[in-house]
């Protein structure tokens, strides 16, 4: 087919973007008859802006970002909606080895349990205070990210205090292992490889992972200005039958060699194929040669993976009330609910028969084990999806969600 | 220029050399309190230093995200800081984007005084690229002729040709693969390399 959709996408170089390169490099987007330019960008604030100018028709994005940028959160916000997920999981928190050190002294263990390692470093912390130690510095890649918002959850329900007992700051991501190494964090939030090269350097732990923390939580989103979905439906459409192929294609096994080695090309992350292997096994070293296999680690396809769930939207919207980035008034939950967009998922994807999920929100953290769900098409299945701490995020019960969780945190 | 009393700016740009042609650009406009960073960091101390009323950074610099998020939230950032002036310029702010830098400026500065220190750096980075890329024109021509000149050495001592026959059969070759004289070298040179106990070496 000839390419007659020209959509210009940008990403960042970080393992999410696979499904946009794979789209591309392997030809998912030209059979759809989409001509996908990728750019690769250095910030998520020049993804923002060059959507906002109108450079960019699509782009790889922080879950969070659309919902910063309607909420009217960031400079230069163009309306931007989420038609579809570009992957659940992927992160872990990787702490230096001095911090690893005192962990263990409170009883952290190399398992990557996040109610565990929470413990040791909320003893580790109050063990600092008394020695009168500055507080632990965490970097995160963005104030509007899922990194954010399940660093501060997870720290939250461990009685740290993410605002008061820690400072959080933001660094780019591939600056992560050196700012560690250099000691000028102490830890971190950020996606693959990213932890694992700390870890490859002997210069930092893994402790727990995005997929412990929260099971089956969304990461990275395909934005897209709303100008552009409105004014080119069908160039749309095609993109999304493109990702749901190219995706499928990331998650299969018998793929994972040849993605590895696409990755690795300069062009788009740069950095060894073998070091992108553990994110896409879950096959994690978390330090010191100990090897665990996290999961449901890092999920492209799988588990409805792609599909623009408004639960996620709305959770990420009580965190973003929950750290006083925006007061929760009936509009802007309006504006958080109408943001991630399912129905164009639908009405992309329904022409190839696959599996769509009926319900447009779910209630998160309700599977304890893999569930068949109600589908149109083939047989669809998710979970489990739990939050480590047991919690469950009713969507439609979000008022009481935002009250209770806006108490400090239990010590 | 305008009355008032001169606007600070500061100029986050890792590249010395384009940093340093803005500074001049403002300078000679008259902007007399122009201070450049090469590093991020200590930036949150150097800012609450200065307490600049316009900065400039380069979009290629990968901690925007960083200085967006200081702004918003650091005691060292006094007076909040805005991403341009007037967000429905989206002209300026388009060519800004192209030239490939990004401005911030106090809040309560009139748009016709951050105007002209947007205009000038956007020409200064818009020289600097084109300035750019003619050295990287200049360099890529001179590194093929390089490559041309020991091509035509490889195959006057192999095949015992002449230097005009030499150049000739390069360019025959060129012209019938339809690929340009310094790539057909560049492959024999590397061919050389590889089968023979160095011509070069």
């Amino acid at each position: 087919m000839s390419a007659e959709h020209q959509i210009e996408a940008g990403f960042i170089p970080l393992f999410d973007s696979a499904v946009l390169v794979v789209a591309r490099e392997l030809g998912f987007a030209s059979r759809e008859g989409v001509n996908l330019n990728l750019h690769r960008e250095t910030s998520w604030a020049n993804i923002r802006d060059r959507i906002a100018i109108g450079h960019f028709d699509v782009a790889h994005m922080l879950g969070p970002m659309p919902l910063a940028f309607n909420l009217r959160l960031a400079p230069l916000s163009a309306d931007t909606i989420v038609p579809f997920a570009l992957s659940l999981g992927g992160n872990c928190v990787t702490v230096s080895n001095a911090v690893w050190a005192g962990m263990a002294d409170h009883g952290a263990e190399a398992d990557a349990d996040p109610a565990r390692a929470g413990a040791a470093l909320r003893k580790l912390i109050a063990t600092r205070n008394a020695k009168g130690e500055p507080k632990l510095r965490l970097a995160v890649t963005h104030p509007h990210s899922g990194h954010k918002y399940e660093l501060s959850y997870w720290l939250a329900a461990c009685g740290i205090d993410p605002l008061a007992d820690v400072d959080i700051v933001i660094v780019p991501p591939p600056f992560m292992p050196d700012t560690l190494a250099a000691g000028h964090v102490d830890g971190y939030c950020v996606g693959e490889p990213w932890n694992s090269l700390s870890v490859v350097r002997g210069t930092g732990r893994i402790v727990t992972a995005k997929a412990r923390i929260w099971r089956n939580s969304p990461e990275k989103v395909l934005g897209v200005r709303k100008s552009f979905a409105e004014a080119r439906p069908e160039a749309l459409a095609a993109l999304l039958r493109a990702l749901h192929h190219a995706a499928r294609w990331c998650q299969a096994p018998e793929n994972r060699a040849a993605l590895a080695d696409l990755m690795a090309q300069r062009a788009f992350l740069g950095v060894p194929a073998a070091l992108q292997m553990p994110a896409l096994s879950g096959r994690l070293d978390l330090g010191a040669g100990i090897i665990r296999t996290i999961d449901d680690f890092f999920l492209p396809f799988d588990k409805a993976a792609n599909f623009p769930w408004k639960s996620h939207a709305l959770w990420f919207y009580t965190q973003m009330v929950r750290w006083g980035q925006v007061a929760h008034t009936a509009e802007n939950s309006r504006t958080a609910h109408e943001t991630y967009r399912p129905d164009l998922y639908r009405a992309a994807l329904k022409p190839l028969g696959v599996a769509l999920p009926a319900a447009n929100a779910k209630v998160e953290g309700a599977l304890t084990v893999p569930t068949p769900v109600g589908s149109a098409g083939a047989s669809l299945v998710l979970g489990p999806d739990g939050y480590f701490d047991g919690k469950v995020f009713d969507p439609d019960e979000i008022e009481a969600y935002i009250s209770a969780q806006s108490q400090a945190p239990s010590k | 220029m305008s009355a008032g009393p001169t606007l600070k700016i500061l100029v986050i740009d890792e590249n010395k050399i384009r940093a340093s042609i803005i500074d001049a650009g403002l300078r000679d406009a008259g902007y007399s309190e122009v201070t450049l960073m090469h590093e991020i960091a200590g930036i949150a101390a150097r800012i609450e230093a200065l307490q600049p009323d316009v900065i400039v950074i380069d979009l290629g610099n990968p901690n925007r995200d960083m200085l967006e998020n200081m702004f918003q939230l650091s005691r060292a950032v006094k007076r909040p800081i805005a991403m341009f002036v007037d967000q429905s310029d989206t002209e300026s702010i388009a060519a800004a984007v192209d030239a490939g830098v990004s401005a911030y400026v106090v809040d309560g500065l009139k748009q016709e005084r951050v105007k002209p220190i947007l205009e000038m750096t956007i020409s200064r980075f818009n020289a600097f690229s084109r300035m750019a890329r003619e050295l990287e024109e200049a360099r890529s021509e001179l590194e093929g002729r390089k490559v041309v000149e020991r091509a035509k050495g490889i195959l006057m001592k192999s095949r015992g040709l002449s230097e005009p026959d030499a150049y000739a059969l390069l360019r025959k070759t060129a012209m019938s693969q339809n690929r340009k004289i310094s790539e057909i070298a560049q492959s024999l040179v590397t061919a050389a390399g590889l089968l023979g106990p160095g011509h070069d070496e």
